[in-house]
């Protein structure tokens, strides 16, 4: 494999490989926080946070004990339990600190452990097998990412709140469409850089 | 065996650790210690840190109204925080207005005690209390109002003014499944310290009606706490205006009762206005009242009588009664209760006769 430098990841992660628009993951918070532009970047940075957090925490949980003791088969349910611990403990953290971002995120914070492209940055690390720096910088890269497509949709749909949107496709129904052809936006993006 | 003991213990393990930090955490950084409480400078208390401030305060046995059981969404819990309340949350904007933000009143059932706080409650509020009472009499008023009496426990009183409320809370049963609490003004006189009269009328499909009228049987015990209210009793000798449609009778029958029973030598008028004969009630009681009160007059007004109904009183409706009967407002006050529209036009009317708007006390039901 050629080593990739960390920044190409990083961009790449935002633009190319946005988890998002190419792997469609973390859509229930996507569509469900993307009302309000202040709401949306609010759940970005934190989603963006407990990334880049639960990726070290589970990369050396990956690499320091689950290999040594040959039990890389325990990635799925150990990983699940470090970014649940570690959402508890940040929702501890913020309301203490940063009440008003607590009570802003409410019943999101807890929805971001099953939020699947947290889940899914920690397992494409290890099968790409990212160095640390490489994993850190994907992390990161993908919690901007995620944060960069949530606000564009809540942007967008703080537009479409004032257009006639058909009754059929009012709500989510509209916010897929969008998100589809944010998507395929997204794609013209592909020719800069391409990570595995 | 190895094959099953080591990832056992490596997965208890890890459990374990986790769990572990999430208890020192918990310890730590959601222990916010003891805190002191003052409440309107004088009233000190020191409560545990880290519940929401109506909660706190209902811990230290001050009740503050809040019809939503603390969901952020009746805005009845609003308390004055002078300091340590931490910033205003975007839960509480809603119901706070441009006064409110102003003079630091706050939702207390969003703010959280952390740390020292100030704040300033109605003295009243200290009176109220939490009672557990059983149904003792229910009585049909009308097809679609009922008199509940309530006795509360033997060692408990409570004291309130003429024409306050209490609030009671409707438990889950079938076809509902939240508690919720409903304000009811006090029907019986401030003398029975020991019972409780509510007048409660059917809604369609409401949470707490359909728990009284469909439910609630003799022997059943509620819970009530209260008083509660700025509508009530002014001890002066202006001439008194009382007007109520349907279950706004509630507080007029108290604030009669309490005249009747201590012999209050004051010149009084009661509208009661309804629709049609069979909306009115404990119409004898209130004629026995005009023998025994000072200078009562009942005057009931209806406003879908027909020429086929044996009625000789006032047609129309209550304002209509008003704007012929009241000759001026002066040394006049108002004490109104009863639906929304029903109390604008009767402002208008009391006003237009000159009786000052800050004389004129109502509830809106
Ligand atoms: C200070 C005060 C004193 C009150 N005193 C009394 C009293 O003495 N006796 C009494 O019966 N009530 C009184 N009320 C009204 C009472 O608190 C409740 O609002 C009422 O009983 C309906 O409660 P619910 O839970 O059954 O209905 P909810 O579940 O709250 O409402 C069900 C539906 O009915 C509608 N609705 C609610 N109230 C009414 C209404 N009055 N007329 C038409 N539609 C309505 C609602 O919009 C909703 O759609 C008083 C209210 C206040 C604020
Ligand atoms: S209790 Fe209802 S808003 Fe606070």
């Amino acid at each position: 494999m050629i080593e990739l430098n960390p920044m190409i990841i990083f961009v790449a992660a935002i633009f190319t490989n946005n988890m998002i628009f190419s792997n469609f993951l973390g859509m229930c918070s996507y569509i469900a926080v993307s009302k309000e532009i202040t709401t949306s970047l609010g759940l970005g940075q934190a989603v963006t946070f407990v990334l880049a957090c639960t990726a070290v925490i589970n990369y050396f949980i990956y690499y320091y004990i689950l290999i040594p003791f040959n039990l890389e088969f325990l990635r799925f349910i150990i990983f699940i339990i470090s970014i649940a611990a570690f959402v508890q403990l940040l929702e501890m953290i913020l309301e203490r600190y940063l009440p008003n971002l607590y009570y802003a995120l409410g019943i999101f914070l807890p929805l971001i452990t099953v939020n699947c492209a947290i889940l899914g940055v920690s397992l494409f690390m290890i099968i790409r097998n990212y160095t640390f720096l490489q994993s850190f910088a994907f992390s990161v890269g993908s919690g901007i990412g995620w944060t960069l497509a949530i606000v564009a949709l809540a942007g967008i749909r703080q537009r479409i709140k004032i257009a006639s949107v058909p009754k059929g496709l009012q709500g989510p129904g509209i916010a897929l469409i969008t998100t589809g052809l944010m998507a395929l936006a997204f794609i013209g993006f592909s020719g800069i850089v391409q990570i595995q | 065996m190895s094959n099953i003991l080591i990832p056992t213990v490596i997965f208890a393990l890890m459990s374990a650790i986790f769990a572990l930090l999430l208890t020192i955490a918990d310890r730590t950084v959601n222990n916010y210690g003891e805190v002191k409480m003052t409440i309107n400078e004088e009233k000190e208390y020191t409560v545990e840190g880290g519940s929401t401030l109506l909660s706190t305060l209902i811990e230290e046995k001050i009740f503050i109204p809040s019809a939503c059981g603390g969901k952020g969404t009746c805005g009845y819990c609003k308390v004055q925080i002078d300091e340590g309340g931490g910033p205003v949350l975007a839960t509480e904007m809603t119901h706070l207005t441009e006064d409110d933000l102003k003079n630091n009143v706050r939702l207390s059932c969003q703010c959280k005690v952390k740390q020292d706080i100030k704040i300033q409650i109605p003295e009243e509020l200290f009176n109220v209390r939490e009672y557990d009472a059983v149904v003792e009499n229910i009585t049909d008023l009308t097809d679609v109002i009922k008199l509940l009496r309530f006795k509360l426990p033997e060692d408990a009183e409570i004291n309130f003014k003429p024409g306050q409320y209490v609030q009671l809370k409707a438990p889950i049963y079938e076809g509902n499944d939240e508690e919720v609490y409903r304000a009811y003004s006090i029907a019986s006189s401030p003398t029975m310290k020991n019972y409780l009269e509510l007048v409660i009328g059917y809604v369609p499909e409401g949470i707490a009606t359909t728990y009284v009228h469909r439910h609630l049987t003799v022997g059943d015990e509620v819970s009530i706490n209260g008083p509660y209210g700025d509508f009530h009793y002014h001890d002066n000798d202006r001439e008194m205006i009382m007007v109520a449609t349907g279950t706004g009778v509630a507080p007029i029958l108290s604030l009669l009762n309490y005249m009747k029973e201590h012999n209050i030598k004051r010149k009084a008028r009661f509208y009661f206005g309804a629709k049609t004969p069979k909306d009115l009630f404990m119409l004898d009681y209130f004629k026995e009242l005009e023998e025994t009160l000072f200078d009562f007059k009942f005057i009931p007004t209806l406003s879908r009588v027909t020429d086929d109904d044996d009625w000789d009183g006032e047609r129309g409706r209550v304002n209509n009664a008003i704007d012929k009967l009241l000759e001026d407002g002066e040394d006049k006050e108002g004490y109104l209760c009863g639906n929304e529209a029903m109390i604008e036009s009767v402002v208008k009317s009391l006003t237009s006769k000159g009786v000052p708007e800050e004389l004129i006390y109502y509830d809106k039901f």
